[in-house]
């Protein structure tokens, strides 16, 4: 009865008091200092970004109050960390400190992976990296993390009175075991025969090494080993064994790499992108190296994404880096070109297409240097000129036929057929984990790589402007394969309701003629090439390698045969292709048709809204371009006569029958 | 935290609530209809009169204090207010204080107050007067009511504070001069004196000066005081006092020390002969002097005992006597062939029935002097399915493997796997059939440790259905298509911290961050009641070993007895300066033990709600305690990696267990108390010989009045052994009824 008036005539009093006290209390400067204290001048800053002046003085003020503050919740979190029964005080137990004292808490830090805390390189500023999240990507993700196991309980008999210890005192669960001897012995052999001299001892280790379900323990030592790529950057062998050495781990279903693919994929990375010591000799072929590398990174890429968060993001990123930086040598222009080419069309269009034109310049002017001094680095060019258009002769076949793919489901549409073929032919979908445009949010670092155009401002080009940009670099080169589709049926997508009237009728009709006008002009312009010496001929790829093709085979669940990774022989088999054409039709429709039977229901309906956007925006566009024909006629083509050759050459004519497969593989 | 967060005015609310316990206590005896302890009308009746006889005295002496502050700073109005209100007459005002403090503070000094004078002094007169520590008065019991004075005026008017450097180095002087026998004790004064000291420079806003005092001489202090010292040293303004619980305990709470009469002399005649009135001041004001006589403590007794948030335990707070016997079981008869139990157990009920009527009769044939009174407390009634399982645990008991040091119980591991949730408590039942995990996401699980799956109990239109005569009634009743190995129970809004099987494992109790108790069936496997009342996080509950009660502690300071059908506490238990951070009850259900982040253990009565023992001697916060079977002992185990044993008869310290080296979550009895395991953050077991650390102190004459103990260190002879888990932090441990140890934790990689 009586402590309701106390207390609220007591109430008045620390108000009171405390108006009292700031005023009175004068500013102290403090020299030493106890704990971490948070200075006058953030809070000034934090003052002004919420439109509050702050004077000296009552900033002081304001910065030992909120040390002292923040050390009293950091003091009084303690204790739900102890309750916890923890030893790591977390975001949670700080959080229920302050909201038991009335403050609020302080939201979006709970992620297990801690923040970077990155400095921007002008001024003293720290920031903690706050990427987006793309929610529509997070609702409509497909690919369920792993590892969500129930919570258990579990029984074992630890020790039978008391001495009797069933096992070895301090034992950790399998996964964190420690070597035992024998394991220890078996990484000795394994790295000592795939390193080795042997090339037989070497197939064994690696077939083992892609077997063999009882060498947990052992990845790290063998990510390690993996990571010394670096070391040995003059030795393509051991380049090539290393490389041979992931192929191997990463097929190895019995082993789960989790965040080991981050660094698997930095060793792949550094062999298709750096430039490597093995390639300042032109002898040396590290093409070929570059080439099974960005077929591993796809590989790995596929099968493993899912495992790292962001990372395609981060490999396009850095394959981006290099591609629009000048000063770097050509090989490693050439190395991201393929590297974009092998993660899918899509890579391509989003990085490779938009920072064309700014690279073109640079290409040419190689290209156009005859000097004999600059002879080696033409050749050079040459090979990047070549990745270039097989990369964008890809993209456009698969957007025509990704386009076509609606017209004709009808329900069915681009990226509903993008997610479809995940499941058969991963190589040539978006990868599971930035689903095709919810991609576009994460991205915004992306931006710093420079080139292209910016990553959030990506808008799909119609395939009809993408394909006149491109033949104004390509000219008749291009045409060669793209308008060969139609009579082969490998390009019948662009339906006549939809793209025909507008598309075909520029490019088209007119380039088929030049298709079998330039195709022996190709061909001899190969023999001549100065390629053909340049580039040697180890390629025979080693025993493993053609594991490498069946790698890809699980990949693409079609072709187990499809043994060779080059492009640079696929490039040479370009005459056949007319004969492999009938071959190439059954291709797509594999692609195609399968999945959209066997699609699941989800994806028809998340493609089929998609779809409709999509094409409805572009109608109209298409229209407008109609008048276009000239388009084809503006830009002389400037390189038709110096068709570079792709890759090495000089494969014998057998191999075609499987090597053109690889024309139409993802890489 | 927020407990304290309003400063002098929450001091206030919570001085409310420390006196209210009694009160509470009184009432619920009265009202609460026969089923809570309501049997002793003459001990609780005394109990009643005299805090009821305390109260309102007290109240006055606020009512007083307050108004004199109002005075003080010229708020006439409210002064009227509060005058009409209390109905408080103006001219008697100053004598009346005099009068009832002195009845008030239970036998104080009462000479030389009634003299009036003005206000300040009669006031600082309130405080010293309930302090004032005459070495004849040992046995004056000044409670630990704080003062609303202190709080409001405490350090304001002492003359010069930034001589204190000078006066403490100066006392420091003088201490290390000092005989060594007297040294050690004196220097117990080093402390509390540092603490007070630089907390008036603070208050006084002498910032500069404060940071000096505490640089020069934080050094001198002892180790274990490193955790309270660095709260205050991140404390440099007036302000930041306001909201400080560690503060405020120093300020409210007297910091008690055991002196003997020598050293005490030794002390008193320097600050005389010195005129050193600040120091003097600050000893009658803070500190409470518990004088003995005898041979000055060692350095290392002292130790042993220190280490609490506001000193030792006083020597009369252990005076009590504490019924630490057990209870007679109720005779059931044993089924003579237990091959088949089925049978006999069909038969063995209405046996039982018979014989049991004798039993009550004839049970006080042979009464333990130290068991409480069969009917002290009241106890539900055994019912047939009770019988049924004491009978059970007869036959196991029967089985069960006699553990000494040459004989170690085996340990078997559970271990919670994906547990990514966080597992904050585990229990087991008694017959270990259950298992159940608290965890940080608010969730209970329950799992079945044996082949028998958890059923639910049909819905109220299906049990409709069912042959009530039926001789499998009671296994109609569940219902087979919710079987499954475990059951998650939701309902709370924040983590679980304690969590506690009924005897009878019909309920489960958890307590949670959301601030509530709550009780859930076992049978449904639903929640039944949220008990609400601590309104802060509640960190450990236990229900009682007889069932129906059970007893929870939290962030607010108390612990609370409650009965599973009262909505209210039957008793709230106040006195801790800090979070109540572990609850256990007493094997006869008369007392329970309550450990504090304050580093002292209380052990409260359930009849009357009087804290019967004070236990200090820990340097951090109490995590575990464990009662030994037959009720003479208690273990305790906190963040100082060290376990405690505790004679409750005689309210000593008996052991030290020193070994593990991390906090300790869990220590448990074997079922006939030979063995002791205590289970640590550090991954491992340990099993220490209780018989022998309780067996070697019957030979020292502790019983000496002093209460004096000097431990030897024998940890390692006490060790039995260490047993790593696998990377497991081990925070639950229990005996099953044959003695295999069942050790649980969760392993996080």
């Amino acid at each position: 009865m009586q402590t309701f008036p106390l207390t609220l005539i007591l109430g008045q009093q620390p108000l009171w008091l405390r108006r009292f006290r700031v005023a009175a209390v004068s500013m102290a400067d403090r020299e030493e200092r106890r704990f971490a204290e948070v200075s006058r001048d953030s809070v000034k800053l934090m003052a002004e970004s919420v439109g509050v002046e702050l004077g000296d003085d009552v900033a002081a003020l304001l910065a030992e109050d909120v040390c002292y503050r923040l050390r009293e919740a950091t003091q009084s979190s303690s204790q739900f960390t102890r309750h916890a029964k923890r030893r790591k005080l977390t975001v949670e137990d700080f959080n229920r400190a302050l909201r038991w004292s009335n403050v609020e808490a302080v939201c979006g830090f709970g992620a297990q992976d801690a923040l970077p805390f990155r400095p921007v390189k002008e001024g003293e500023l720290f920031f903690i990296e706050d990427r987006d999240i793309n929610l529509v990507e997070l609702a409509l993700a497909t690919n369920i993390p792993k590892g969500c196991a129930e919570t258990l309980v579990r029984v074992n008999v630890s020790y039978l009175d008391g001495k009797g210890n069933l096992e070895p005192q301090g034992t950790v669960p399998t996964a964190v075991q420690s070597l035992s001897d024998d394991l220890l012995k078996y990484y000795q052999q394994i790295t000592r025969a795939i390193l080795g001299e042997d090339p037989h001892l070497m197939k064994v280790a690696l077939l083992d090494l892609q077997s063999n379900s009882k060498i947990a323990a052992l990845l790290p030592y063998f990510v390690y080993v993996i990571s010394g790529v670096k070391s040995v950057s003059h030795d393509l062998e051991q380049l090539n064994r290393l490389l041979h050495m992931v192929k191997s781990l990463v097929q190895n279903p019995n082993l789960y790499l989790g965040s080991y693919v981050r660094s698997l994929v930095s060793s792949v990375m550094y062999c298709i992108l750096e430039p490597l010591a093995a390639s300042i000799n032109p002898l040396n072929d590290h093409w070929t190296l570059r080439d099974y590398a960005a077929l591993l990174l796809s590989h790995i890429f596929w099968t493993h994404g899912d495992l790292v968060s962001g990372l395609y993001h981060q490999i396009l990123l850095s394959l981006q880096k290099v591609l629009s930086d000048p000063v770097r040598p050509l090989c490693t222009h050439y190395g991201a070109v393929v590297g974009l080419h092998a993660l899918g069309w899509k890579a391509v269009e989003r990085v490779l297409f938009p920072h064309l034109p700014a690279y073109w310049a640079n290409l040419q002017a190689v290209l156009d240097d005859y000097s004999v001094s600059n002879a080696q680095v033409k050749a050079d060019g040459h090979k990047v000129y070549g990745a270039i258009l097989v990369a964008v002769e890809r993209l456009l076949k698969m957007k025509a036929l990704s386009l076509a793919q609606p017209a004709e489901g009808g329900s069915s549409s681009q990226p509903g057929s993008a997610v479809g073929y995940r499941v058969s032919s991963p190589g040539l979908s978006p990868p599971p984990e930035p689903l095709s445009e919810a991609a576009l949010g994460i991205a915004s670092h992306l931006q710093a790589g420079g080139a292209g155009c910016p990553w959030e401002e990506w808008t799909p080009v119609p395939l009809p402007a993408m394909y006149c940009e491109l033949y104004s670099f390509f000219g008749d080169s291009l045409a060669v394969r793209f308008s060969t589709g139609p009579g082969f049926g490998s390009y019948p997508p662009c339906p006549p309701s939809q793209l025909a009237d507008t598309r075909k009728e520029p490019c088209g009709p007119t380039s088929n003629p030049d298709t079998a006008r330039k195709m022996p002009q190709l061909t001899a312009n190969l023999n001549v090439s100065p390629r053909q010496d340049g580039s040697p001929r180890t390629d025979p790829p080693p025993p493993s390698l053609a594991a490498t093709g069946s790698g890809r085979s699980l990949a693409r669940s079609s072709s187990s045969s499809s043994s060779s990774v080059q492009r640079s022989k696929s490039s040479s088999s370009r005459p056949g292709q007319r004969v492999a054409g009938p071959s190439r039709d059954v291709f797509p429709k594999a692609r195609f048709t399968s999945p959209q039977t066997g699609l699941p229901v989800f994806t028809f309906l998340i493609g089929g809204r998609q779809m409709g956007r999509r094409c409805q925006g572009r109608r109209p566009f298409q229209t407008t371009f109609a008048p276009t024909p000239p388009i084809p006629a503006v830009p002389p083509r400037a390189y038709a006569h110096k068709l570079p050759v792709i890759g090495r050459v000089g494969k014998p004519v057998r191999r075609w029958a499987c090597s053109h497969y690889s024309l139409h593989l993802p890489l | 935290m927020a407990a304290v967060q309003g400063g002098p005015v929450d001091a206030v609310e919570e001085k409310d609530i420390k006196s209210e316990p009694s009160n509470d206590g009184c009432g619920n005896n009265s009202t609460n209809d026969g089923r809570p302890p309501s049997t002793s009308p003459g001990s609780s009746a005394s109990a009643g009169s005299n805090t009821s006889a305390a109260g309102p005295p007290e109240d006055q002496q606020t009512l007083l204090a307050v108004l004199q502050f109002l005075k003080k700073n010229k708020l006439t109005e409210s002064v009227n207010i509060l005058r009409r209100e209390a109905g408080l007459p103006e001219d008697s005002l100053d004598l009346k204080v005099g009068g009832d403090s002195g009845a008030g503070s239970g036998g104080a000094p009462g000479d030389g107050k009634t003299e009036g004078g003005d206000a300040s002094s009669l006031l600082s007169r309130v405080t010293t007067a309930s302090s004032a520590v005459a070495p004849a008065l040992t046995k004056v019991v000044a409670e630990d009511q704080p003062d609303v004075n202190v709080v409001l005026s405490a350090y304001s008017q002492q003359g010069d504070p930034k001589l204190y450097p000078v006066y403490y180095s100066g006392l420091k002087r003088f201490i290390e001069s000092v005989l060594d026998c007297h040294r050690a004790e004196l220097s117990q004064v080093f402390y509390p004196l540092f603490v007070h000291m630089y907390l008036e420079l603070v208050y006084n806003n002498l910032e500069s000066e404060a940071k000096a005092f505490f640089d020069k001489f934080s050094g001198d202090q002892e180790c274990y005081y490193a955790d309270d010292l660095r709260v205050l040293s991140s404390l440099s303004k007036r302000e930041h006092m306001r909201g400080n619980e560690t503060l405020l305990d120093f300020r409210t709470s007297k910091f008690v020390l055991r002196i003997s009469r020598d050293s005490y002399q030794l002390l008193k005649r320097h600050l005389q002969e010195r005129q050193n009135n600040q120091i003097w001041n600050i000893i009658q004001e803070h500190l409470y002097i518990d004088i003995f006589d005898g041979m000055p403590r060692s350095k290392s007794q002292i130790d042993t005992m220190s280490g609490s948030l506001a000193g030792e335990g006083k020597r009369e707070a252990n005076k009590a006597k504490v019924y630490y016997g057990l209870l007679k079981e109720p005779e059931i008869e044993l089924p003579l062939d237990d091959e088949d139990e089925e049978a006999e157990n069909e038969e063995g009920k209405p046996k039982k029935k018979k014989p049991k009527k004798d039993n009550m009769g004839s049970k006080s044939k042979k009464q333990d002097p130290n068991s409480p009174a069969q009917t002290r407390i009241p106890l539900p009634e055994l019912k047939d399915s009770d019988k049924l399982d004491k009978i059970m645990y007869m036959k196991e008991a029967t089985k069960r493997i006699r553990l000494g040091p040459d004989n170690l119980p085996s340990i078997c591991f559970y271990s919670f796997l994906n547990a990514y949730q966080g597992l904050t408590a585990v229990d087991f039942t008694d017959d270990s059939s259950l298992i159940a995990g608290g965890y940080a996401d608010s969730t209970v699980r329950v799992w079945s440790v044996t082949p028998k799956k958890l059923r639910r109990v049909k819905s109220a239109a299906d049990l409709n259905l069912i042959d009530k005569e039926s001789d499998d009634v009671l296994e109609r009743i569940m219902d087979e298509k919710t079987s499954s190995e475990s059951k998650i129970l939701y309902g709370h809004g924040g983590p679980v911290y304690g969590i506690s099987f009924s005897p009878d494992r019909n309920y489960l109790l958890s307590s949670s961050e959301d601030g509530t108790v709550r009780l859930w069936s076992l049978q449904t496997f639903t929640c039944l009641v949220g008990y609400k009342g601590h309104n802060y996080p509640v960190w450990d509950t236990h229900f009682s070993p007889h069932g129906y009660y059970f007893v929870s502690g939290g962030h607010d300071r108390v612990a609370r007895l409650w009965a599973t059908d009262h909505y209210q506490p039957l008793r709230i238990f106040s006195g801790h300066l800090a979070d109540v951070t572990c609850t256990r009850f007493h094997p006869n259900s008369n007392y329970l033990a309550t450990g504090s982040s304050d580093r002292t253990i209380r052990l409260w009565d359930v009849l009357n709600g009087n804290c019967v023992r004070i236990f200090t001697g820990h340097k951090g916060p109490i995590h575990a305690l464990a009662f030994s079977p037959n009720g003479k002992f208690l273990a305790s185990g906190a963040t100082d990696s060290r376990v405690l044993l505790w004679d409750i008869g005689h309210g000593l310290m008996i052991g030290e267990l020193k070994g593990h080296t991390d906090s300790i979550y869990s220590l448990r009895f074997s079922r006939d108390g030979e063995i002791l395991a205590s289970g640590s953050m550090d991954n491992t077991v340990r099993l220490w010989n209780a018989t022998k650390a309780f067996d070697d102190l019957e030979t020292d004459d502790f019983t000496a009045a002093t209460g004096h103990v000097h431990l030897q260190d024998n940890s390692q002879e006490l060790l039995l052994g260490t047993y790593l888990s696998k990377s497991t932090p081990v925070i639950h441990l229990h005996f099953t009824r044959r003695n295999l140890l069942l050790a649980a934790g969760a392993y996080n990689p």
